[in-house]
């Protein structure tokens, strides 16, 4: 074994063992304890948990790669998933923390007067919490996989047990003080590294103030100012500078904030404080303990992303030796290889790699590539042939274009550095700037950490949606809190199993389901949650049309370009900016359903008897804070 | 408590967060997103500033907004009379 396996194995294990000891001491005893702490968490403690049950193995590993490759344009990652907490602190969570109930299908329930209602609520809410929790399971078994160097399907399994082990046991009451820990070890595991990396390039430790800063190689230049001319230089699109219309950067921004705002496993934290002043105030502690990753992630994207362009362009652009020779290709290179996470070929054969923007012929090479193959395994030949034909004629346009660029007089035969992950941002980080091991483990576990912690409190939100909402709501209202508290135990070890099960069988649309969660919750939850607490006017059949269509609209934009279902084939229209509706993005649509889920559901009120008194006197109660009781059931 | 007083409280919340997101809008869709070209041309550092507010300025303010909101609404409910004991 490794040095660097034993400190994984070390640090991954001891993270372990204290969310198990956790756990161990804060079993849930009532179904109080289990939804929602018993109502007594300090709002800081509440915020920090809130922070990791809100940042993702997406927040931690995905998205410092995104903004490394997209820059400005990712600005909508970083506005849209903090900005949304606003939207919470202000329109949601008080209110919702007054009225003093489980979960949130049940405030629908309640305040639309409507058994109807309350089902589509749960519907939406097991929709999007399932999405989102095949990402973290998956996300675990990537992490175990890459840094303990068991197979993927073990690391799920394991992380499997020890989510069952808490959240089937503690509720939230073991999930809230778990996520507090895990907490901690993300946030050192994620600002540690780039601590130093900022430190090394611009002898500022602190990345926020790194990232404005003056590099100390000599150059006197800016950071990001260095970055947009490395990338200009090599073709790419400028780092700092706006790419993707202004419309769609708005409608996305806004479809993540107000989705991330709607999403019902983060507003389920906000019933664990004592008071409405403590909803209020948690929300910020949130909100900071969140901004604390979010400030340092473009740093860290930036950086990263320097340090990449200059490990390959190692001199001036077309200069003969100016490129990294594959001989002296640094270790981390040869550690990330055989995940495939990282890819070169020396297409020019001169021994270097050619990292640039090549116009498009590294895809024409590639297509031509793929229709050879195909043409190898086809039976009917004549078919495969005339695709061969095409990916010749396509490949013979883009050499001719690339020879007359700049990069072709230099002798460069496309893009080598075929594949580059976004993921490996992160994760190979630590290597790239040469860190001990203890820092690399420790990425290992901040990366596990945060998917577990997020898996956790969605598994919590799905098990109460099912034992609170369907069994004791709606199905079987007699049953005692005793049965009550055993169905959630049941509920939530079907959902880790399917969800385990989901994440070792990934439906090809992994990746489209995000867009979905956020699209659902922006579309969905939110407006009638808003609704219900800013209008008295707003009845039952008017929400319940106005939910309706926001999420029909939705889906079906959705849809329209990723497939019905997703299934592949059954697209209406290539997802390309030609054909959208005013060109907005299927994943920006959201905002566009919530909009209809208001103007439905104000026209059909309008139109319709108003609510009865008592509801009208339950928003009332609502909207003040004096009387609120720690969260009850019915 | 009253209706009126209920109603005169209300109206001061809704105020209040009306300021409050409003300036959640100039921050992020203003400054980072609809105002990003005009406000790149003043430098912070080495950050251009319409991409500092998208990148970090918009968060910082995020956070002061929300405890700035939990603080002032904490002054309304005890000036309204119904804060919790």
């Amino acid at each position: 074994m490794t040095n660097l396996q034993i400190w994984t194995y070390a640090l991954v294990g001891l993270s372990f063992a204290l969310y198990f000891y956790i756990a161990y001491r804060a079993q849930a005893g009532s179904t109080s304890d289990f939804y929602v702490a018993g109502g007594g968490v300090h709002p800081i403690a509440n915020g920090m948990a809130t922070a990791a049950d809100w940042m993702s193995a997406a927040s931690f590993i995905s998205m410092a790669g995104i903004i490394a490759f997209k820059g400005y344009d990712a600005s909508v990652y970083l506005m849209g998933w903090t900005g949304g907490y606003v939207l919470m602190a202000m329109l949601l969570a008080p209110y919702l923390r007054k009225f003093g109930k489980f979960t949130v299908p049940e405030f629908v329930g309640d305040r639309y007067h409507s058994k109807i209602a309350r089902i589509v609520a749960v519907i939406c809410l097991i929709i999007i919490s399932l999405t989102y929790v095949i990402g973290q399971m998956k996300g675990v078994g990537v992490t175990f996989s890459r840094f303990l160097g068991v197979s993927m399907e073990v690391g799920l399994v394991v992380g499997m047990i020890i989510v069952f082990f808490y959240s089937a046991f503690g509720g939230m009451k073991g999930i809230t003080y778990t996520q507090i820990a895990q907490y901690v070890v993300l946030i050192l595991a994620y600002t540690i590294p780039v601590a130093f990396i900022s430190f090394n390039l611009t002898g500022n430790p602190i990345p926020q103030i790194g990232l404005g800063a003056q590099l100390t190689d000599g150059s006197n230049m800016y950071l990001l100012d260095k970055l947009d001319q490395v990338v200009t230089d090599l073709g790419f699109k400028s780092y700092t500078d706006q790419h993707d219309t202004t419309i769609n950067i708005f409608l996305l921004t806004m479809t993540l904030m107000i989705g991330t705002a709607g999403l019902p496993h983060v507003i389920i934290r906000f019933f664990t404080v004592p008071k409405v002043a403590d909803a209020r105030s948690s929300a910020g502690w949130a909100l900071i303990f969140i901004a604390l990753l979010y400030t340092t992630a473009p740093a860290v994207g930036a950086m990263a992303r320097l340090n990449l362009m200059q490990t390959v362009q190692t001199g001036p652009v077309g200069s003969p030796d100016g490129n990294l020779s594959i001989e002296g290709r640094p270790q981390w290179m040869k550690n990330w290889e055989p995940t495939d996470l990282i890819k070169f070929e020396d297409k020019n054969g001169d021994g270097r790699i050619q990292y640039y923007n090549d116009g498009g012929l590294g895809k024409a090479q590639s297509d031509f590539a793929a229709a050879n193959k195909a043409l190898a395994d086809a039976k009917d030949k004549t078919a495969a042939q005339a695709n061969v034909d095409k990916a010749q004629a396509a490949l013979d346009k883009a050499t001719a274009a690339h020879a007359a660029t700049k990069f072709g007089g230099f002798g460069w035969k496309g893009n080598e550095m075929t594949k580059v992950d976004n993921d490996i941002m992160v994760l190979a980080n630590p290597e790239i700037a040469k860190l001990p091991n203890w820092v690399i483990a420790l990425v290992a576990a901040g990366g596990i950490a945060a998917a577990l912690s997020t898996a956790a409190g969605l598994l919590l939100a799905i098990a109460s949606a099912v034992s609170h909402d369907l069994m004791k709501g709606i199905f079987t209202p007699n049953i005692s809190d005793k049965t009550e508290l055993m169905a959630s135990r049941i509920a939530i070890t079907i959902a880790i199993l399917l969800a385990g099960y989901m994440g070792l069988h990934p439906p090809g649309f992994a990746a489209e389901v995000v867009a979905l969660a956020f699209g659902l919750a922006a579309s969905s939850i939110f407006p009638v949650l808003m609704m219900g607490i800013f209008s008295k006017r707003i009845n039952g059949i008017g929400a319940i049309l106005g939910m309706l269509t926001g999420i029909g609209v939705t889906l079906v934009y959705i849809f329209w370009f990723k497939g019905w279902f997703f299934v592949q084939g059954t697209e209406m229209a290539a997802n390309i900016p030609a054909n959208w509706l005013f060109g907005i993005s299927p994943e920006a649509f959201g905002t566009v359903g919530a909009i209809a889920n208001f103007a439905v559901a104000i026209l059909v009120s309008r139109v319709t008897a108003p609510p009865p008194a008592h509801i009208q006197e339950l928003v009332e109660s609502v909207r003040i804070p004096r009387g609120a009781s720690s969260a009850i059931a019915h | 408590m009253n209706s009126d007083n209920a109603s005169a409280y209300w109206a001061a919340n809704v105020r209040l967060l009306t300021i409050c997101l409003v300036i959640w809008f100039v921050v992020s869709f203003g400054f980072g997103i609809l105002l990003v070209e005009p406000m790149n041309s003043i430098k912070l550092g080495g950050y251009k500033l319409g991409f500092w507010f998208a990148q970090q300025g918009s968060i910082y303010v995020f956070v002061i907004l929300v405890f700035f909101y939990a603080w002032r609404m904490g002054q309304i409910d005890r000036k309204f009379d119904v804060h919790e004991e």
